[in-house]
């Protein structure tokens, strides 16, 4: 009788044994805990963060099987991220609060939001160097896309083992381009340069065109990048839905509830992936390193860029506006305004900047979108 | 002379700092514009006395609308 007792109160010291055999779940309730302390304390992305290091914490208890099969987290990770739906459903909320006026009515700061994807690419070179596979690196260099969802949206579909280390470090980064995107753009820029006015001058850009452009990208991007489409299109479909007008109340679901929905799911399963066997290893590290390089390279192929256009424009582009043309909305633009008010008290960079910023939140989704469909042309992937 | 502040940008007043006949410094702070969710600053372009204000907080300003004027 004693003996069926203390077995059954065994029970209950099993998982405090089970967490004194492994170091790794230790350090990761702790990890987990320092993710909710930087977003509760600190205020840094509590949206996402909050759910992310509570999905940590409950991961990392042992012997809870969540992540087993028909697990609670399973279930949802199954059926959000498994499937990509998750980003896709964020996507429609992004393109319904996005106003691409500014880009539409100073279409060359497009260019700005192209550039800004070039670390993108470099990272990816960069994650081939250090030996991880073809498709762990498109996941790596994803992250250059400054883009949460699209770096989900990808690292789900062709290297979901990174998915923790790499939406980790998407996330962290995007919260941190203010401390990150000063030094470069100071480093890279003369002081002439960043003193530059840029007069703003609003040409009006009709309804019209701003319903045919989702639709125009739709079309366009879908035919020279079918794999992107899934992103491309649910962005575009949110953001067709704002500009008609006509379905505020779908506008509003997407921007709100549905958009808070799968944020708290899409959290919870980041936090669920983020296991001590999976995420302590050496290559979270460098995954980490490699997506700190890819926002700065964003951001210096940016200000080159802007550069560039400052020589061909003779002078009339202040290139700091450059550092805008990442996906990081609207963080970016809000950086540029900032710095640039501080070397000119008569410099208003805000709507300039705006305009590669809405720029970049395209640009990032047609360069994965693109880079998909090359990696689908080469046979790398089906 | 007088100096005219010109709305850099189109937007809306959340705040004005200051009253007529107010002195201000170049490059003081003299009201808010709202644009793009963002609060901007608008900085006095010389030295001077504010002579005039022309709207109003919650005013919807297009771009080079006077807003106010120093002299």
């Amino acid at each position: 009788m004693l003996e069926v007792i203390l077995n059954g109160l065994g029970g209950l010291v099993a998982g405090f044994q089970a967490l004194a055999m492994d170091w790794r779940s230790v350090v990761m309730l702790i990890v987990g805990g320092i993710l909710l302390y930087l977003g509760i304390k600190k205020d840094c992305e509590p949206l996402l963060l909050v759910p992310i290091g509570f999905g940590c914490i409950l991961v990392n208890v042992p012997l809870t099987d969540l992540m087993a099969k028909d697990g609670f987290l399973r279930v949802i990770y199954d059926a959000g991220v498994d499937t990509e739906l998750f980003p896709l459903l964020i996507f429609i909320g992004i393109g319904a609060m996005t106003d691409f006026g500014p880009v539409l009515a100073n279409p060359s700061t497009f260019l700005l939001g192209a550039a800004g994807q070039f670390g993108i690419f470099l990272t990816l070179l960069m994650a081939l160097f250090f030996g991880f596979t073809k498709l762990e690196a498109v996941s790596i260099g994803i992250i250059g896309a400054c883009d949460g969802p699209t770096a989900i949206y990808v690292t789900s579909k062709y290297a979901p083992h990174l998915l923790g280390a790499v939406s980790v470090a998407a996330y962290s980064y995007m919260a941190l381009v203010p401390v990150i995107q000063p030094p470069i753009m100071r480093a890279l820029t003369t002081k002439d340069e960043r003193e530059t006015i840029m007069k703003y001058s609003a040409r009006p850009v009709s309804k019209t065109t701003k319903m045919l452009f989702p639709l125009v990208i739709t079309i366009l991007g879908g035919l020279i990048a079918p794999k992107g489409l899934p992103l491309l299109g649910s962005i575009m479909l949110g953001n067709l839905m704002r500009e008609s007008g006509v379905v505020s109340r779908l506008t509003k679901a997407s921007e709100n509830e549905i958009a808070n929905v799968v944020t708290l799911f899409l959290g919870l399963c980041i936090g669920a992936t983020m296991s001590g066997a999976a995420f302590l290893r050496p290559q979270t590290l460098i995954i980490l390193a490699l997506g700190f390089m890819a926002i700065c390279l964003d951001t210096a192929c940016g200000i080159l860029f802007a550069k560039g256009m400052r020589v061909l424009s003779g002078g009339k582009i202040n290139p700091l506006i450059g550092a805008a043309g990442i996906s990081a909305f609207p963080m970016a633009a809000r950086v540029v305004q900032r710095e640039g008010i501080k070397y000119n008290k008569k410099s208003y960079l805000i709507m300039h900047a705006m305009g590669a910023n809405a720029g970049g939140q395209i640009g990032s989704v047609i360069a994965a979108a693109v880079m998909l469909s090359v990696l689908a042309g080469m046979g790398i992937i089906s | 002379m007088a100096d005219e502040v010109l709305a850099p940008m189109p937007g809306k007043i959340i705040k004005i700092l200051v009253k007529p006949g107010d002195d201000v410094l170049e490059e003081e702070e003299v009201l808010f514009l709202e644009a793009m969710k963002m609060d901007n600053p608008i900085f006095a372009p010389s030295s001077g006395k504010v002579k005039e204000i022309l709207v109003r907080e919650g005013d919807e300003v297009d771009v080079d609308r006077v807003l106010l004027i120093i002299e």
